[in-house]
């Protein structure tokens, strides 16, 4: 910059000179083979039997794939028109496909009501999943349940108006009463929406109109993948907060509170979830009055949430314990009470931990939703099991149809799986 | 342990502490504490590991429960009623050996979530507060990182100035340096040494001596959790009443 330096430099190269490629043995894939596959003589030993076992998986499965028939009506007109050669006959697929993902009963021309709660569940779990979103999008969220079920189940619209409104109604009292002390207004909200959905019942029951805007279909006409989803969704979102209230509860210093948290995951942990599904399915029915309307659907919602719940409350304890001691001091020192505290400081850090674990069990609580067609529910699996392969047109396609839940199952897992290394990755702020 | 009268800065009681027990089970930490902390007073608390002094000023602001006596914290009498406990918290800073940010904070949300949700402060207005006092311990321009990305001083000036933010009539320090390098020492001292300049009632456990001679206004030395000796910085290092202080200072000061 200065002057009597611009007189002693004689020359300055103004661009840059191009980077000359490295040589090929030093660089790209040649090197990277020879890096990786073939760096010494049992490596490439390996590599060469890998890739022989590769070739043989390939060349069986290929062809069979892609050499699959799609549109024939039957499993014996598959055979037919192969011949004897080995291919998929994925006409099953084709044929039974609203069957797999509805199920038999579901009224074939209400289709598109299912089908637009599962295109709204993206855009109501957007703004849960991914946190840069505007925070306003979040009553979309919550909105979502109501006209989630409101879609499924049609029926009178009144239902989940008045679910929707002791929410209201306890949210209200709640507000109004904590400044007192949080459990006066937990409890009292609680309360209070309780009142509010038994008045509604009955006013439901009074103002249901015998023709409804939207075809009622109840819940023993769910069926196929639109099940799992369901059960899937419904009980993922259920247990996350019940999972984190035991948790925190189990830490409680009121003995009581502790008490029931202790024996009641201990129980859900030490007993099978088809256990408690077969429970759902017989025992549960004597426990409410009949006719109260509590179906199948609900009970298995709430036997596999309590199971799932207790699981994720021990993986959040983990989390908890994970956290050192000073950030409960520091966060007490300030000032923070103990909901503000939990929610702003330790809870934060504690989920973040627990997410591989958290995730864990939504995984696999996603696919033990196939658990259900033991208790003659016809989910995904129950539907493959029973109604299709047990039709005279397609008894004995095995490959192709659980296949092709396997696959369903995959996508999902395997996309809750990326987004939850997302998000770690997303909330990495501790640069170790 | 007669109290000299002359030590006084001002006739406001900040803290009173009378005949104060506590055990942890059995073991009894804390044995009979009379203290009586006036306002604009800077108090260094040593002894020797185990003596009791983290604990002593863990129950001043109730992170630990006494069982027996009072304390008394700018008049409120700290009871198990949450109200009061809550009240004196956000009187009382404190700052810990570890520093104890939040590390899924940034440095900006770690200063201003206090104010924001203790005290109810616009967010607009805890943000320049915390800017204020970010800019008072030299580190405005790390507003925006995280508490792992900083060295080990800097965290321990966030961590006070954290304290700061909620304007406290008190701060209480459990050996902040000790967890430092010696470099980084003297930067959180020269803050607090500002802090002291300013008149705030500071309560120090520290072993660093040169602090007490310099800003201390009474030295107090523990030892199995009684206050065994009392006295000014002068007095206390030149001329020790009891053997155990004499010994304690023998150890700490003799290398
Ligand atoms: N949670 C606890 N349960 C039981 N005993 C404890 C607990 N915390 C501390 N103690 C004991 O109480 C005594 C005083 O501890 P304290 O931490 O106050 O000592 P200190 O003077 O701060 O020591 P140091 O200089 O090592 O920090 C020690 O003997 C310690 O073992
Ligand atoms: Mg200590």
């Amino acid at each position: 910059m200065s002057d009597t330096h611009a007189q002693s430099v004689a020359f300055v190269r103004d661009t840059a000179i191009p980077p000359s490629p490295a040589p090929a043995n030093a660089a790209g894939p040649v090197k990277w083979m020879r890096d990786n596959l073939f760096a010494t003589w049992a490596n490439a030993l390996l590599t060469v039997a890998a890739i022989y076992v590769i070739f043989l998986v390939l060349s069986a499965t290929l062809p069979w794939i892609f050499g699959g028939l799609w549109t024939t009506s039957s499993l014996a007109e598959c055979r037919e028109v192969l011949q004897g050669r080995s291919a998929a006959c994925f006409s099953v697929l084709t044929d039974r496909w609203n069957q797999l993902l509805f199920g038999f009963k579901y009224p074939v021309d209400l289709y598109w009501r299912p089908t637009v709660a599962f295109v709204l569940l993206f855009v109501a779990a957007a703004p849960v999943l991914f946190f840069d979103l505007p925070r306003k999008l979040l009553i979309v969220t919550a909105l979502y349940p109501f006209i989630a079920y409101y879609l499924i189940w049609g029926g009178t619209i009144w239902a989940p108006l008045f679910a929707l409104a002791g929410f209201g109604v306890g949210y209200y009292v709640y507000s109004h009463l904590v400044h007192r002390s949080f459990a006066i207004g937990f409890f009292g909200g609680i309360a209070a929406a309780i009142i509010a959905w038994v008045v509604g019942s009955y006013l439901t029951g009074a103002l249901a109109s015998e023709t409804p805007f939207l075809e009622a279909v109840p819940s023993r006409d769910m069926g196929g993948f639109m099940l799992n989803m369901m059960l899937g969704v419904t009980c993922v979102s259920l247990s996350l907060p019940i999972g984190i209230a035991l948790a925190l509860g189990r830490q409680s210093s009121m003995p009581l509170i502790k008490w029931i948290c202790v024996v009641f995951i201990e129980f859900i942990r030490g007993v099978p979830l088809i256990t408690l599904l077969f429970v759902a399915n017989v025992m549960l029915a004597y426990f409410f009055p009949p006719g109260s309307g509590v179906d199948l659907f609900l009970r298995v919602v709430i036997m596999i949430t309590m199971f799932s719940s207790a699981y994720i409350a021990e993986v959040i304890r983990g989390g908890l314990a994970a956290l050192p001691k000073g950030q409960y001091e520091a966060a007490d020192s300030l000032g923070l009470d103990y909901p503000q505290a939990m929610r702003l400081i330790i809870l934060p850090q504690a989920l973040k931990i627990s997410i591989p674990g958290i995730v864990n069990i939504a995984v696999g609580l996603f696919k033990d939703t196939t658990l259900v067609s033991v208790i003659s529910m016809f989910d995904l699996v129950g539907m493959i099991r029973g109604p299709i392969l047990a039709s005279t047109d397609w008894n004995g396609v095995y490959w192709e149809l659980l296949g092709f839940a396997a696959l369903l199952f995959f996508v999902v897992c395997y996309g809750i799986s990326q987004y939850s290394q997302w998000l770690e990755r997303r909330l990495a702020t501790d640069h170790r | 342990m007669a109290e000299t009268a002359q030590m006084k800065v001002s006739d406001e009681v900040a803290i009173s502490i009378q005949q104060m027990n506590k055990w942890y089970g059995s073991f009894h930490v804390l044995r009979d504490i009379d203290l009586t902390v006036y306002e604009g007073e800077r108090i260094v608390i040593c002894g020797p590991s185990g003596s009791g002094k983290s604990t002593l000023i863990r129950c001043i602001n109730a992170l630990e429960e006494h069982q027996k006596g009072s304390i008394t914290v700018d008049g409120t009498l700290l009871s198990s009623d949450l109200k009061n406990i809550d009240k004196i918290r956000s009187e009382v800073g404190m700052c810990f050996q570890h520093f104890n940010l939040f590390p899924h904070l940034s440095i900006l949300e770690n200063l201003t979530l206090a104010p924001i949700w203790v005290r109810k402060t616009p967010k607009k207005e805890a943000e320049e507060v915390a800017m204020h006092y970010l800019e008072k311990v030299k580190i405005p321009d790390q507003a925006n990182k995280y508490p792992g990305q900083l060295s080990g001083g800097q965290q321990q000036r966030v961590a006070i100035a954290r304290s700061l933010c909620m304007k406290p009539r008190i701060m209480l320090f459990d050996e902040p340096t000790s967890a430092l390098d010696p470099e980084m020492i003297k930067e959180v001292l020269d803050t607090m040494i500002e802090l002291a300049e300013e008149g705030m009632t500071m309560l120090c456990v520290t072993h660093e001596m040169g602090f007490a001679r310099q800003v201390a206004n009474r030295v107090i030395f523990m030892d199995e959790g009684q206050i065994v000796e009392q006295n000014e910085p002068e007095e206390f290092f030149n001329n020790p009443q009891s053997p155990r202080t004499q010994l304690f200072l023998s150890q700490i000061l003799g290398h």
